[in-house]
């Protein structure tokens, strides 16, 4: 315990107390930090009279300003929507197959559908929509279920074997393996049949024996020559594009089990305008096809696997 | 006799408990962490009866000098313990941030995937290095600025292996998976209620202290360490009321669930940074700053209103976390003016701490621990400004789950956090172990460096990682839809992740040198270096006033 001393470097009196050799100048509270303090318990009890603050036992204090989170969020969502109220009301007047007759429509489409794309579709298709292992890659023209727009938007909207939706694309490969509908020998020669008229191998005794348990079995969907078949999507095999995998091992598992991707019904879940605006994007990716001079747009086809 | 009996009684009993739950465990975990329990107990047990004294063997393996007039054995265990935890939570940090910028590092084990690591990150930081920093220097200040010895040294040693003892269960449990995923809160029940036994003894061993002093006052390190003892016991036994689904597995239920649960755990988590990591740093920033820069406290007066206004302020602003939730919008308001309200309060211990060297400011240039001391200071200043500014909605809506935050959080953690530790170590390292001085103060100047450079890479990357990523999540095209999707947003960030981890690489470097230095220090060598400025010490004057002789 020292006494009260001056001290030198500072000029300023000690408070008197000593704790191992620890000692306390006695300056008072510097005028700007206190000023500060009290500004900003000032601004605290200012904005506490404008903003929703005080509870009660029913409800809290509104708030001069009468603001409220959800008031302030569903105020902006107004707005968003107001200012795209016009395109969306020209987009939802407009049939699909139409957009295409007004290019700054069709532009503002497609610009809304890559907004939905990046928050509905990515997760699946990817980012850049190059699809991954069973989604399929949606800049190619390579399409399981049809490319013109309407078929595009017809598929969104009801979605790819989606339980819940009566016209869902439906179709089913058999299990030709698991099954018992062919032997793990058949399945092999069958998978060297694929593998040539992809390109991939040469012929041999196990493809010839293939192409005709492919004829026999695969061709009524996948067709003669393997060119696929859109109506009951059914792939095509005469390329080298696939989307589980062309190698032997990946396609001895396709036949033995089959595979039956699904999409989601996006009409159940996305309003008709996002719907059509997704359709417009998708079909903008690189792969689009015209439509069909004079035929309508296909409906739900049933029956058919999406392999390959 | 009758005493060893007893506490033999004690952890044999102990020591059956945790066998026959280990027995009866329904899940693996839990038999795991029983058996550690039951380890622990044992060895408690042979060390009781063999009367084996601990503190001798202990003191031979790490070198140790004779007990002081102080008991400062327990003191020399936390420095080498916030040493060692202190490497392995930097380590442990450095990891992640690698798995974050290169996810093939996760390596395809569950055990050591970003979401096990990332509590074992913070924990060794904050409770493991931080924890056992604060026990150890509390145990310090408090017996010098009150010339007394520890009140209750038994149980004193026990709060020290305890502990330990939590440390360990809390982050083998992050490894098998267990967690109550709650942030900073993770353990589960049977690790909280031990945790809650240790601190209760820890408050026993401090307050009993403070209550046998020989000044006539409490010195202002004490009322900062006492806050954080006690509002820390508060908040861990407020926000871990759970119920067990069984007594002998890991899983347990909150009590408190959705919108009320979320405030709890951010009352509490918000106030772990209040009293842990503000109000438990300050006691050692109010001990050691002055007594580095042997120079009186700036002003008395400042630190009597900012640490009331502190502590007062600090409790209320917790629901700045959960601003644009389901939290009622008069709570949001609440915690932020209240976040506002405390800036002052906070800048006060960095002003008593910077105007601390008021006649001593060449020390900066010539004392690299001063150095270290005042860099700390300067980030706590730094970040209790951005803490409040980032409470205030505007910015939040901004701010809020981007990286920012977690620049934020490291400006704070590792420059003031990190660095007052730092200083605390070499200042006490020669004084606990008898040595003329550091190894070299020259290495000091080293890790200072690469600590302060890490620091800036890491936050200055945290911080554009952040904004570019708070402004790419709300883009909107001429159109009206929004311009970026999730994954764009990940990509763009994957520099700043990079240089993250540089960051993080240059600190634990800093780390390493502290190791070496404090080791060679320990072992009674001395680097031959041009001499630089340290604090005098005169081991004289450190005793008990009970001890000295009249």
């Amino acid at each position: 315990m020292a006494d009260k001393r001056i001290d030198e470097p500072t000029g300023v009196e000690t408070v008197g107390h000593e704790w191992d050799g620890i000692e306390e100048l006695n300056t008072p509270l510097p005028r700007w930090w206190l000023w500060t303090f009290y500004a900003t318990i000032v601004f605290a009890i200012g904005y506490v009279v404008v903003y929703p603050a005080i509870p009660g036992r029913h409800a809290a204090s509104a708030g001069t300003a009468g603001w409220t989170s959800r008031g302030a969020l569903a105020k902006d969502l107004a707005a968003a929507d107001a200012a795209r109220a016009q395109t969306r009301a020209a987009i939802a007047a407009t049939p699909v197959e139409k957009l295409a007759d007004n290019p700054q429509l069709l532009r503002a489409a497609i610009e809304g559908g890559a907004a939905a794309f990046k928050q509905n579709c990515v997760q699946c298709h990817g980012s850049g929509a190059a699809g991954s292992k069973g989604y399929p890659n949606l800049n190619d023209d390579d399409w399981l279920w049809g490319g013109d727009i309407a078929t595009i938007h017809q598929t969104l909207e009801h979605g790819v074997r989606y339980p819940g939706d009566e016209q869902t694309r439906t179709s089913q490969m058999p299990a030709f393996g698991r099954d018992g509908i062919l032997t793990a020998a058949q399945v092999q020669d069958v998978v060297s049949h694929v593998r040539v008229i992809s390109g991939q191998e040469k012929a041999s005794a196990s493809s010839a024996r293939g192409a005709q348990i492919f004829a026999d079995n695969c061709s009524v969907c996948h067709g003669a020559n393997g060119e696929g078949n859109r109506t009951v999507g059914a792939p095509r095999l005469n390329d080298k594009i696939w989307l589980y995998g062309g190698d032997r091992a990946t396609l001895t598992q396709t036949v033995t089990y089959a595979r039956q991707g699904v999409m989601p019904a996006w009409g159940q879940r996305l309003d008709p305008v996002t719907v059509k605006m997704l359709a417009a994007y998708v079909h903008s990716r690189g792969g689009g096809e015209a439509l069909p001079a004079a035929t309508p747009a296909p409906d739900a086809a049933p029956a058919a696997p999406a392999t390959r | 006799m009758e005493q060893v009996l007893l506490r033999a009684g004690l952890w044999f009993g102990a020591l059956v408990l945790a066998v026959v739950a280990c027995a009866l465990a329904v899940d693996q975990g839990f038999a795991i962490h029983m058996a550690i329990f039951g380890i622990a107990a044992a060895l408690a047990l042979w060390v009781t009866i063999s009367g084996k004294n601990v503190d001798d063997a202990v003191r031979g393996i790490l070198r140790m000098p004779d007990q002081g007039r102080y008991d400062d054995d327990v003191i020399r265990w936390g420095v080498i313990a916030t040493v060692f935890w202190g490497i392995a939570g930097f380590a442990a940090g450095l990891w992640i941030a690698l798995e974050l910028t290169w996810p093939q590092l996760n390596l395809g084990l569950e055990w050591i995937n970003f979401g096990r690591l990332r509590p074992l990150h913070t924990s060794a930081v904050i409770f493991a290095f931080g924890g056992n920093a604060l026990i150890a220097t509390s145990f310090y200040v408090v017996q010098r600025t009150c010339r007394a010895r520890l009140a209750f040294p038994g149980l004193a040693r026990f709060v020290f292996w305890g502990y330990q003892l939590f440390i360990v269960i809390a982050a083998t449990g992050y490894l098998l998976g267990i967690t109550q995923g709650k942030e900073y809160a993770e353990p589960e029940w049977y690790t909280d209620l031990w945790l809650t036994i240790v601190w209760v003894a820890y408050l026993a061993v401090f307050v009993g202290t403070i209550v046998k002093r020989s000044e006539p006052h409490i010195y202002v390190a004490n009322w900062f360490y006492l806050s954080f003892i006690l509002t820390v016991a508060m908040l861990h036994i407020v926000n871990n009321l759970n119920i067990p689904i069984s007594l002998f597995g890991s899983r347990s239920y909150p009590i408190f669930a959705g919108v009320q649960g979320a405030l709890v755990e951010w009352w509490y988590g918000h106030n772990a940074v209040g009293f842990f990591l503000t109000a438990g740093f300050l006691g050692m920033m109010y001990y050691f700053v002055p007594k580095q820069a042997e120079r009186p406290v700036y002003s008395y007066r400042l630190s009597i209103i900012h640490f009331w206004a502190l502590i007062f302020l600090y409790i209320w602003a917790g629901p700045h976390h959960l601003h644009y939730t389901a939290l009622p919008d008069w709570a949001q308001t609440l915690g932020m003016v209240f976040s506002v309200m405390l800036w002052m309060p906070s800048w006060g211990g960095m002003i008593n701490g910077l105007m601390t060297l008021n006649g001593a400011w060449d020390k900066i240039r010539t004392d690299p621990i001063m150095r270290m001391l005042v860099m700390s200071l300067a980030f706590y200043g730094m970040s209790t400004f951005e803490g409040p500014m980032m409470s205030v909605k505007s910015v939040n809506s901004l701010s809020h789950y981007t990286d920012w935050t977690i620049g934020h959080v490291h400006s704070g953690a590792l420059g003031w956090n990190g660095m007052v530790t730092f200083g605390a170590l070499y200042y006490l390292v020669p004084r606990l172990w008898n040595r003329e001085r550091l190894y070299s103060l020259r290495m000091v100047n080293w890790h200072f460096w690469c600590a302060t450079l890490g620091i800036v890479f890491y936050a200055a990357s945290m911080w554009v990682a952040g904004i570019t990523q708070g402004l790419m999540w709300r883009e909107y095209g001429p159109d009206g839809y929004l311009v970026n999707s999730f994954a764009e947003t990940v990509a763009a960030l994957h520099p700043m992740y990079a240089l993250r981890a540089f960051g993080g690489l240059l600190y634990l470097s800093g780390a390493v040198i502290m190791v070496i230095n404090i080791t060679r220090t320990i072992l009674g060598q001395y680097r031959t270096e041009a001499p630089m400025h340290d604090a005098a010490f005169d081991p004289e004057k450190d005793r008990p006033i009970v001890a000295q002789p009249a």
